[in-house]
């Protein structure tokens, strides 16, 4: 990346403070609400990574699809997924996107452009891959992008992916959200390559590695990767850098991260460090984002409070949507 | 559509036809698998030779050897308004692309709450007889018909095949259409050309009084040969073709065995947690106190299939180990 980067105008980077907030706070409420007892269910922070699918989703367009995975809240926010709906889904309840039958785990809005979230690591590529098969034969003109963690790329699945995209040319960007733990694993206990981009060159694939803590940075590389799979010139292997502050799992309490590393991503924690820069460099007030901050809350307060009053599904929804009902029997 | 003579057409040419026929009136069919398009030699079993000359490569696509690659690609197109065919050349490597099919295909309609569906159908072919041994002839549909979610399907003639194989196709949910590599050749009347068969539905080969027995796929053969022979010996034995394993079509199951008050369940998959074991829960179940002998299974050994010829015919569930279990229900 030796190009001189170009920032966004105002508007794209205020909507990018905006998503990374959204995504920081939903986050924090989750984690409350989860210890409090009001959800039960596992949990898997994304703390850290914010910046990567807010710097991403701006150079995507609504039509456009995003693929996830379990720890995900972070992507499908940034894809813009409606509020209610999606604390409902965490919460289990009918009015959930998908009728508290996915869970925490497996938010999908369609609407939205999240048809597919896996809980399976390394299992959304060969999905995402098919996507962007049919926007290919369809000529929709649509770009899916397929979110997965360093660990994801230890497996089958993602080397028979990135072949298959490679060799039929799809319209997809893999991003590899880099946070040097697969589980409880560090990276080069691992992982063979000296970075996750290396493997892009094994299956003739443009392959770049960028700082995704750094907005500017990251947008840039996801926009070119975007724009190289509109244009039908194939997929791009995108690793972000990042760091997880939470732990695999809520509960996780981060023993296998040497105390150094740790407290050094926290220092360098990429949400303040964006925000100090937006107001350095005169790109936004402080007032601009503390009402971007005030409305966030106030939004996201009112999808909670939309989920704890809405009804769990019924026991019907045990048999609906097993098979079609047609052909139910 | 003219007369045509009877058993001219085998079960390749048919699975060619209702693909062809389904690609010909509903552009968002597709295809995809290791070698089937006509620069890789039309499929191996060449049930899709001249296809992607017809419909293009675009439509018709050869892939990788790349299992889940497949399956994956397969479920998203589905997902993304298209009607993959999937070939998996054989059941075995099912296996391989098993995350997929399971936790994906299987399950997506209901995780979502309905928001998507999976409109795919995985044609995958197996079956002992050809000294393939361990990794390339086992019959897992059992696996399959245990996931909800999924459609099981399982022909024994030609015409059945491209009826059942349309459905399949036409179906909003994932459908495994399982092949059998030995019928493959075996002739059988044409099929009507455009007409679909419901899928779950069990169809009477032979009205018999003393004994029904189930079948389906190849051991359908095996079946029917018995049934013919015992008629010789006054033993008079109803043949229920199984069709779709899933869902099953216990109506039709339950009202042959009601009359029968006998029932032999035969299929080449091993016997134990087979779908055998399953029919004749649900037949105890429902008949208790009306049948007349317990309900019995016929299946290959529990060992994977063997290569020599010797173990093979053992391993089967032949004409004389069908007649042989037909005759101890019969036996007082």
């Amino acid at each position: 990346m030796n190009e001189p980067l170009s920032i966004p105008d105002r508007a794209t980077l205020h909507e990018i403070y905006r998503l990374a907030t959204l995504i920081k706070h939903a986050d924090d409420r989750f984690i409350e609400l989860i210890k409090a007892g009001r959800i039960a269910s596992p949990y898997y922070s994304p703390r850290g990574q914010e910046l990567i699918p807010a710097a991403i989703s701006v150079s995507l367009l609504a039509s456009d699809v995003v693929v996830t995975t379990y720890r995900g809240i972070h992507d499908q926010l940034a894809k813009g997924i409606p509020l209610k709906p999606f604390v409902a889904e965490f919460m289990g309840k009918l009015t959930g996107t998908c009728k508290g039958k996915g869970g925490p785990m497996h938010i999908t809005h369609v609407a939205s452009g999240l048809p597919v979230t896996t809980g399976i690591v390394g299992s959304g590529l060969p999905i995402a891959n098919g996507l962007a098969w049919a926007a290919q034969l369809r000529k929709t003109g649509q770009v899916t992008v397929c979110n997965f963690g360093d660990g994801a790329t230890n497996i089958g699945a993602f080397h028979e992916a990135l072949n298959l995209a490679s060799v039929w040319k799809l319209p997809v960007v893999f991003v590899c959200q880099n946070n040097g733990y697969a589980e409880h694993t560090k990276y080069e206990f691992g992982t063979s390559s000296r970075t996750i981009a290396d493997r892009a060159v094994a299956y003739g694939m443009q392959g770049v590695t960028v700082d995704g803590n750094d907005a500017i940075e990251m947008y840039g590389a996801a926009r070119a990767a975007i724009e190289r799979a509109r244009a039908g010139e194939g997929p791009t292997l995108l690793e972000a850098m990042t760091f997880r502050f939470r732990g695999h799992l809520l509960g996780d309490d981060g023993h296998y991260i040497p105390k150094a590393e740790f407290e050094a991503a926290v220092a360098a924690d990429p949400l303040p460090r964006y925000r100090a820069w937006l107001l350095a460099q005169g790109h936004a007030t402080e007032g601009q984002l503390a009402a971007i901050e005030a409305a966030n809350e106030s939004a996201f307060e009112e999808a909670v409070a939309f989920g704890l009053d809405s009804p769990f599904p019924p026991v019907s929804e045990l048999s609906t949507d097993v098979i079609a009902m047609e052909s139910a029997s | 559509m003219t007369a045509t003579p009877l058993n001219n057409v085998n079960m390749v040419q048919a699975i060619a036809m209702a693909l062809d026929d389904a690609m010909e009136i509903d552009a968002s069919v597709v295809a995809l698998g290791e070698d089937i398009a006509d620069a890789q030699g039309g499929g191996v079993f060449r049930c899709t030779a001249g296809l992607s000359t017809k419909y293009g490569d675009a439509r018709v696509r050869s892939t990788p050897i790349a299992e889940q690659a497949i399956m994956g690609a397969a479920i998203g197109a589905a997902i993304g308004g298209l009607r993959p065919v999937a070939e998996i050349m054989l059941m075995n490597f099912m296996t391989v692309g098993m995350d997929q099919i399971v936790n994906h295909a299987a399950k997506l309609r209901f995780m979502t709450g309905g928001q998507t569906h999976v409109p795919l159908t995985v044609r995958t072919a197996t079956g002992a007889g050809f000294g393939t041994g361990g990794q390339h002839a086992d019959y897992l549909e059992a696996w399959f018909a245990h996931t909800a979610g999924l459609k099981v399907v399982a022909p024994s003639t030609p015409a059945d095949a491209y009826g059942l194989l349309l459905s399949c196709i036409f179906d909003d949910d994932p459908c495994i259409f399982i092949e059998n590599l030995p019928l493959y050749f075996v002739p059988g009347a044409p099929p009507v050309r455009g007409v679909r068969l419901p899928l779950g539905r069990a169809r009477v080969t032979r009205q018999g009084s003393d004994v029904t027995l189930i079948s389906y796929s190849r051991t359908m053969l095996e079946a029917q040969a018995a049934a013919d022979a015992l008629a010789r010996d006054g033993i008079s034995v109803e043949v229920v073709d199984l069709r779709s394993i899933a869902p099953l079509d216990m109506g039709t199951l339950l009202a042959s065995v009601a009359k029968t008050g006998r029932a032999v369940v035969a299929h080449e998959a091993q016997v134990d947690c087979g779908i055998g074991a399953e029919i004749a829960s649900r037949l105890h179940r429902e008949l208790f106190g009306r049948l007349k002998a317990p309900v019995a299974r016929v299946g290959a050994a529990r060992s994977p299939v063997p290569f020599s010829k010797a173990l093979e015919t053992e391993f089967l569930p032949t004409q004389a180990r069908i007649t042989a279990a037909v005759l101890e229900t019969m036996t007082p």
